[in-house]
């Protein structure tokens, strides 16, 4: 990468981060609400990333554990307990949890893996919505109470969209400095070859587990964040077709790319929004754009990118070539 | 002289087909021992099943005389134990420096400094040294993908040597490598050999590298032990040539 184009790419960073922190400044409530749930949906997306796109683990239960992140803080918090301890018992149950779903993983492998992962999902479901006494079933629980974050209260929209907003920044730094370490290294292995990585003496097994049991962890940050978004959750939405919704973010935005899940969940997000003007029409509109996309590009829209890039520097490398062979063949 | 690994009866039946039947061999400290035998003689299961990635049947493996057999592959990786593969296996989205430092970083610290350490697990460093030893300057930060085959071989070798190994398994290493790559790896895995004392069992069915590398040959036959010795010897034994080398 040459020195233009880093101080391109940080200043583009930049630019993006102030927009998030500017633009929604004047938005509306839902305007607000919308943008809060991207963010929401990019950090569980982003979970999924590292078990699917990194390490290459399918999983059909992210949206579960968005779910039991979710109910940890509407009940927590619904009995006066601070966000804060819900999210330590979020991730640490999730992290538990997705440590025991991997272990299929170890046995078997993608579409086998796809519906042990779904079995899951509906099993989460059903607790959800059966055992009354914890969830309150059907009827949900309400009244889910905002946070107050380092002395600022965050009942209002705007505050609260920050909240979600740096939660995913964090999120965000955590992550990249995982998939830049060792670790981030170990995942990419084990998609690509487990064997051979076997065989260089990564243990497979350990960092399988790892792969689902940080990823799930990241479905339960965004669950507790949820609850305080909608501010009342019943067991609808963590049912199996979010477990879906978060598997398209993750393939549309780009699988095994770090900013992948933050278009996708974009797309989720918000192409639904801005297609309701055709009425009736958008879901239709919506399939068909991601059947096309998936068509066009099957790397999701991060690979389009990717592809375009490695094209210039092929070109790029060719041409700095024959300008060395001419030299070579023009010196005396 | 020291024996570094030491086979003993291994057995390996695949449902009816014993591939590989009752072998036994050591290998000493230093050696360059060559494994050949015509197609489907037993080469790669018997490595696979020293190597952990197949159970044996039956039998037993030492390594510095500690028992291994049942061990995973990725534990004997880290006793010291390192392989090639037949087919190419090196990590193609991964950079050249990258798929290096990935070979030698479970050897570094314990998970927890892999995962709040250094990035590179303090390997750069040596990466790039292997990376002038193989001759793939130039290439370090080039996606492994991109190289040709001769390329990767080199780098799919390189890997093998990254994590400091006593004892390392090549399966045809020399298979698809052009004559003047082929020189370079032949001198290459003679200069390790020396410099470093590691020990070195080759598949190859390449005679020419095989018989000026090695200093033992062992020669395999419907999974059995056929022959045993010095290049010399190997080539003059009358079963080898039945079998093998032909008239």
């Amino acid at each position: 990468m040459t020195a233009t184009g880093k101080y391109l790419r940080i200043a583009l960073g930049v630019a993006v981060i102030a927009a998030l922190i500017i633009v929604p400044m004047n938005f509306n409530r839902y305007g607000l609400y919308i943008l809060s749930q991207w963010a929401v949906m990019t950090i569980a997306a982003m979970g999924l990333n590292l078990t699917l796109g990194y390490a290459g683990q399918v999983s059909l239960a992210q949206g579960a554990f968005v779910g039991i992140g979710a109910y940890a803080a509407a009940i927590m918090t619904t009995q006066g307990m601070p966000l804060v301890a819900a999210l330590a018992v979020a991730i640490v149950l999730c992290f538990a949890i997705g440590w025991i779903l991997g272990y299929p993983a170890l046995r078997v492998q993608h579409h086998y893996l796809a519906f042990v992962t779904l079995a899951f999902s509906t099993l989460a479901f059903l607790i959800f919505r059966n055992e009354d006494w914890l969830t309150k079933g059907i009827y949900g629980i309400s009244n889910i109470p905002r946070p107050n974050v380092l002395g600022f209260a965050t009942n209002r929209p705007l505050p609260f969209y920050y909240f979600c907003l740096g939660s995913l920044g964090i999120v965000s730094l955590a992550m990249w400095w995982l998939i830049r370490s060792p670790w981030g290294r170990a995942f990419v292995a084990l998609r690509e070859n487990p064997v051979r990585a076997l065989s260089l003496g990564i243990d497979t097994r350990r960092y399988t587990l790892m792969a689902f049991a940080i990823g799930s962890a990241l479905g339960g940050v965004a669950g507790t964040l949820y609850a305080p978004l909608t501010q009342y959750i019943d067991p609808v939405p963590f049912n199996l077709s979010l477990s879906l919704d978060l598997l398209m973010m993750v393939i549309v935005g780009g699988s095994g790319f770090f900013f992948g899940p933050f278009l996708g969940a974009m797309i989720a997000v918000l192409l639904p929004e801005w297609l309701r003007f055709t009425q009736g029409y958008y879901l239709m509109l919506y399939a068909v754009a991601v059947i096309l996309l998936l068509i066009y590009s099957p790397t999701g829209i991060l690979g389009i990118l990717d592809r375009y890039l490695a094209e210039r520097r092929t070109k790029a490398a060719s041409a700095l070539r024959a300008v060395a062979k001419s030299r070579l063949e023009t010196a005396p | 002289m020291t024996a570094v690994l030491e086979v003993s009866n291994i057995k390996k039946s695949f449902g009816g087909i014993k591939a590989v039947d009752g072998v036994s061999f050591d290998v000493q400290e230093g050696e360059i021992l060559g494994l050949i035998g015509p197609n489907g003689c037993g080469k790669s299961t018997l490595f696979n099943c020293i190597l952990g990635q197949l159970t044996p049947t039956d039998g037993e493996v030492k390594v510095d005389g500690k028992v291994v057999t049942g061990l995973r592959p990725s534990e004997l990786n880290r006793l010291g134990v390192s392989r090639t593969f037949q087919l190419l296996q090196v990590f193609p989205k991964l950079s050249v420096r990258e798929n290096l430092i990935l070979a030698g970083q479970e050897h570094q610290g314990n998970m927890m400094s892999r995962l709040f350490g250094a990035s590179d697990a303090g390997l750069t460093a040596v990466a790039d040294q292997m990376i002038g030893f193989f001759k793939l300057d130039h290439l370090a930060t080039e996606a492994a993908g991109g190289l040709s085959y001769g390329q990767q071989k080199l780098l799919d070798a390189a890997m093998a040597f990254m994590g400091g190994p006593r004892l390392v398994l090549l399966d045809e290493p020399a298979g698809g490598v052009n004559l003047t790559m082929l020189g370079d790896l032949k001198e290459r895995l003679a200069a390790i050999n020396r410099e470093k004392r590691a020990t070195f069992v080759v598949i190859e069915h390449n005679m020419e590298f095989v018989m000026s590398l090695c200093t033992r040959v062992m020669v395999m036959a419907e999974g059995k032990l056929l022959a045993m010795g010095t290049p010399a010897e190997v080539r003059a034994n009358p079963a080898v040539i039945e079998a093998y080398l032909g008239h």
